[in-house]
């Protein structure tokens, strides 16, 4: 993503705070999760919950144990350790998985990294029989089939088979697919990972519309962009392990500097050491790169100005992304 | 430490969605029904007019269970039983595989409230159902052809199914180890394909060494094939309850072996 469209966004958001005025009993509580996958800890004692109503985000890099979290909450596969509990309203009864996996799948919805589709089936018979899964048949599946193609822009592509629709085509009829059964709860592993900007947006649109209808969300994302625009409130792992928690606004107020001054061209990387170092609370460097973290950037941008001319900056407020470099570092993981 | 962990081997209890997996199945096969009939009757047909009126014409008659029988009654007898074999093997290891592996079909299918278990019985019972569906249509096609007008072929047809129904819970076996479509050849080249040479599909196992015959009495489609045949000649099998035992008996435990096996692919 080029920097100035995360100067304009960057800006230009605000985030109602959800946490403060949410019930006090969770929809989803996670407790203590702990998976090994022959000797590998994958996810070690993560906990976290969702209130209902909210979007949480799960942030990681790859292999940080993002989907093997989401498929213990799923009941696919069973937690060494810790324990998985939903309540769907507030005088239900808890739920367990995996013991309860049939009456909580009953009241969630997926869409998972994967379109898994069905290839034989136009879009509309995908939907129908999928609602069969939940004991849906009939004139009333075939409406709410009709209608949920409608929330997904695939009223017209209706007799359609998967393989004529594009990635992001695709990836609506499978959050429509999700919605037959009317859920409480999404869960949703990378929405939008491959999609253009145009499908990216409107999937985010219907997911705002969603949440608007009283729907929580639980979703893993790489992009910090879309983080920052759903989620009410951000968990971020690594290694298995929670490493922050909050809205996405507090995160980038704890932990790091509110501004940003870019360096970059020819030369760039030599002013990491050199006299405006001093100026920067923090310097990080990426290749010729170099990332300054200040307090105040006015001093800084004077002070380039005047020892480094012919050095391009950029400034702008810090994001989500600096925060997420900052927590778990700027190399390339291995496999990643 | 993993004291939370499920015993895969613990009992099958399938959720009671999984009827609407059959009928997924079934909505599919659906589109393509009248160019799958073609290829279940074409095949048996190649290998009646190509061994039975080919060989029959050198070999006449063979004498089974001490009768004399035309050979494309003895033929047509056993080929019944290796189709109801193919049929139900080829659906439980390519489809199904498909449905699991390639297409995710049955990763869509679990989250929404339909277990593992549901899934590989539908799945189990599905592949039995294309045999049943491949075996009436060529039993159709027999009596087309007037091999056998025996009223007890009315029994055959639920022995073809439960045959379908034995050979679809050992393929599911392979399916939860496969690791891709090319693990299927040594099932069909290690297993199958001997198991139609030694079952008195082609030729009668008394002819056989001793040795051989104690072997192919280990295996399902010889069983299959003791309970078919004399229905075809308008008589009764003997040891009939050993023959239905070992077939439900092999189903039982493939289908168990398959499940526990599925689950741990699963579970990782």
């Amino acid at each position: 993503m080029p920097p100035l469209a995360r100067i304009v966004k960057g800006s230009a958001y605000t985030v109602t705070d959800m946490t403060q005025t949410a019930a006090s009993q969770p929809l989803l509580e996670v407790t203590q999760l702990t998976k090994r996958y022959q000797g590998v800890t994958a996810v070690d004692s993560l906990s976290f919950t969702l209130q209902a109503g909210e979007c949480l985000g799960v942030l990681g890099p790859n292999g940080a144990g993002k989907t093997t979290t989401l498929r213990m909450c799923l009941g696919h596969t069973t937690a060494d350790e810790g324990e998985v509990h939903y309540r769907f309203h507030p005088t239900d009864g808890m739920l367990r998985m995996p013991t309860d996996a049939s009456r909580i799948k009953a009241s969630l919805g997926v869409v998972s990294q994967f379109d898994a589709l069905d290839p034989d089936f136009s879009c509309e018979e995908n939907i129908v029989v999928f609602g069969r899964y939940y004991g849906l048949r009939g004139a009333d599946v075939r409406r709410r089939a009709r209608e949920l193609l409608d929330f997904a822009v695939l009223s017209g592509r209706a007799h359609a088979r998967p393989n004529e629709l594009s990635g992001g085509m695709k990836r609506r009829l499978s959050l429509a697919r999700a919605l037959v059964n009317d859920p409480k709860l999404l869960i949703l592993d990378e929405p939008t990972t491959g999609l253009d900007p145009q499908a990216r947006h409107l999937m985010w649109e219907r997911l705002q519309q969603l949440m608007q209808q009283g729907k929580s969300i639980l979703l893993t994302t790489h992009f910090m962009d879309e983080a920052e625009r759903l989620c009410h409130r951000l968990i971020i792992v690594d290694h298995g392990q929670k490493i922050a928690e909050g809205t996405p606004r507090q995160l980038i107020e704890q932990h790091i500097e509110p501004e940003v001054v870019e360096l970059f061209g020819q030369g760039a990387s030599t002013h990491a050491h050199g006299p405006c170092r001093a100026l920067a609370q923090r310097v990080e460097t990426s290749g010729e790169t170099v990332f300054m973290y200040t307090h105040q950037a006015a001093p800084l941008l004077q002070a380039l100005q005047q020892h480094a001319p012919g050095v391009r900056t950029l400034h702008r407020p810090a994001n989500l992304e600096d925060l997420f470099l900052k927590l778990t570092g700027r190399q390339i993981r291995e496999g990643a | 430490m993993a004291s939370h962990q499920p015993n895969p081997w613990r009992l099958p209890a399938p959720s009671g969605s999984w009827l609407a997996v059959l009928g997924r199945n079934f909505l599919v096969w659906r589109k393509l029904a009248i160019p799958s009939l073609v290829g279940n009757i074409a095949e048996p047909l190649i290998w009646l007019v190509a061994f039975g009126y080919g060989m029959g014409a050198l070999v006449g008659q063979v004498s089974y269970n001490g009768q004399t029988i035309p050979y494309l009654l003895f033929l047509a007898s056993g080929s019944v039983c290796m189709s109801a074999m193919n049929a139900a093997t080829f659906e439980a290891l390519y489809s199904a595989f498909s449905r699991m592996h390639v297409q995710k079909t049955w990763d869509g299918i679990l989250n929404a409230p339909v277990n593992l278990d549901a899934v590989v019985l539908a799945e189990m019972l599905w592949a039995a159902f294309k045999a049943l569906f491949a075996v009436t249509s060529i039993l159709f096609v027999m009596l087309a052809l007037n091999i056998s007008h025996s009223p007890k072929l009315l029994l055959a047809w639920p022995i073809l199914l439960l045959t379908g129904i034995t050979f679809s819970c050992l393929a599911l076996i392979f399916n939860a180890l496969a690791k891709g479509y090319d693990f299927f050849t040594y099932y069909f080249t290690l297993f199958l394909t001997p198991m139609m040479f030694l079952s008195g599909v082609f030729f009668p196992l008394d002819r056989l060494p001793s040795w051989v015959t104690a072997l192919a009495q280990l295996l399902p489609l010889t069983h299959a094939v003791a309970l078919v045949r004399p229905l075809f000649m308008d008589d009764w099998p003997t040891q009939p309850w050993l023959h239905l035992g070992v077939l439900i008996g092999t189903a039982v435990v493939a289908f168990w072996l398959a499940l526990a096996l599925t689950r741990r692919r699963f579970a990782s």
